[in-house]
């Protein structure tokens, strides 16, 4: 059966890796393409590389960044960041991607997700869903990467879980904004409610502080949990985190 | 000289990159004036059953790939197109391989399977054994072709061989060390 996966995140802006606190106040952590090779090299069994500007400023990733990873790493990794295209989407896979990830492009045109799963297949369409709850709702939200331009949806984060897997979608990175970059621990509660909806992989995004969140949120049964900032700042070193997860008896890719 | 077959929206660099890492020369074409040299063959895996088989169809590479003496490895739907059917697009395949290629069905488990899975390969090969990289939503039963297996709610054909035709479920080129050390073990048979 599949181990669990722990999957550090990279978010960049302008070339550099960065990492807000709730979607704000973004600090410069490093180079993408050092800080791939160092993750890869630390046992880490997937590397998502969300181009956080990109949406915002209706610009595709630049491929010459996936080409670069690609040569660099020899385990998979996500892209995301303004893909909007089936050129787009084809542009980042021939550079060596493995999964494109659309997030706002999908709100704005549902219909994407069908288009890339039937062009693609759904193993290489990850969608990303930015959810926040308030006023004892969790709503889907856009446009996350800046303070400027976020909104709320109309959509409720479980329907449109829901929807998106009947359009496709093979894969569901959940980031729950509450515990973004707070290190309170992943939004246990929000992630079994979405796993209930749930056939595709969920993967578990926003919260991670400590080794024991991680061995958490795998005991709710997500598939995979991302992390920034616990990694960036090697305050958990993967192979660590690794070695705990096995002795709490969660199997994991040693 | 190896040759990767571009079959279309494939994930053409990362083969290419890993090839690269163990020092073997490689050239992409779906072009077979182009290929008709190399000493051996890599169909990769990234695509629908669909779009892979259209692709091959109009680039006059079917019958090239049925007639092919030198090595020749599938990863993931290069794989499957090596049987006669997909479920996928209700696809007719190549039929190198006997059998049919089906979706996964335990609704208590996501599909697609997505991540690390322990392959155990038959006794001449378990040198190979270990977590490989995985991202399917279909699979092949395990047959007199099956060297290696997998366990994803059913077992799984993960390393198949007729001939001179092999074929990967997984993704070497994206199995960090294991996965090299697949590559090098098809590299040693061309």
């Amino acid at each position: 059966m599949l181990t669990k996966r722990i999957i550090p995140c990279l978010d960049v802006r302008d070339g550099n890796v960065v990492k807000g606190i709730k979607f704000k106040n973004h600090r410069i952590i490093g180079d993408p393409i050092n800080l791939a090779k160092n993750y890869s090299d630390q046992n880490a069994d997937e590397l998502v590389f969300y181009d956080i500007g990109a949406s915002t400023k209706s610009n595709t990733v630049k491929s010459q960044w996936v080409l670069e990873i690609s040569k660099k790493i020899d385990i998979p990794f996500c892209v995301a960041g303004g893909i909007k295209t089936i050129k787009d989407a084809e542009n980042i896979l021939s550079q060596g991607a493995d999964k494109i990830s659309i997030n706002t492009p999908a709100l704005e045109n549902p219909n994407l997700i069908n288009e890339f799963a039937k062009r693609f297949g759904s193993q290489c369409v990850v969608v990303g869903i930015d959810s926040l709850f308030d006023h004892d709702i969790y709503t889907v939200y856009a446009k996350t990467g800046s303070e400027k331009s976020i909104y709320a949806t109309k959509l409720n984060t479980i329907d449109w879980i829901k929807e998106v897997q009947d359009r496709g979608a093979g894969e569901i990175v959940l980031n729950c904004m509450n515990e973004d970059g707070v290190k309170n621990g992943y939004d246990l509660e929000q992630l079994a409610l979405a796993l209930e909806a749930c056939h595709v992989p969920l993967i578990a995004s926003g919260g991670a502080g400590q080794m024991s969140h991680f061995k958490d949120v795998f005991d709710v049964g997500v598939d995979g949990a991302l992390a920034a900032s616990v990694f960036h700042d090697n305050k958990i070193l993967i192979n660590d985190l690794k070695k705990y997860l096995s002795n709490k008896k969660i199997q994991v890719r040693i | 000289m190896i040759g990767i077959i571009d079959c279309g929206g494939a994930n053409l660099q990362s083969i290419k990159s890993s090839l690269d890492s163990l020092n073997t020369d490689s050239l992409t074409s779906n072009d077979w004036s182009i290929l008709q040299d190399c000493n051996g063959y890599i169909i990769p895996g990234v695509g629908a059953a669909k779009n892979v088989m259209d692709t091959l169809h109009i680039k006059s590479l079917v019958k090239r790939i049925k007639t092919i003496n030198k090595p020749v490895l599938g990863i993931c739907i290069g794989m499957q197109i090596l049987y006669d059917y997909s479920e996928e697009d209700d696809q007719k395949c190549l039929s190198i391989i006997k059998g049919k290629v089906k979706k996964f069905n335990d609704s208590s488990l996501a599909v697609p399977q997505m991540g690390w899975n322990k392959v155990n390969f038959n006794k001449d090969h378990n040198f190979l054994d270990g977590y490989y990289y995985f991202a399917n939503s279909y699979y092949a039963d395990p047959s007199e072709y099956t060297l290696g297996e997998s366990n994803y709610g059913v077992q799984i054909s993960s390393f198949i061989k007729k001939d001179n035709y092999y074929g990967v479920q997984f993704h070497p080129e994206k199995s960090s060390k294991q996965g090299k050390k697949f590559l090098k073990f098809f590299l040693d048979q061309v």
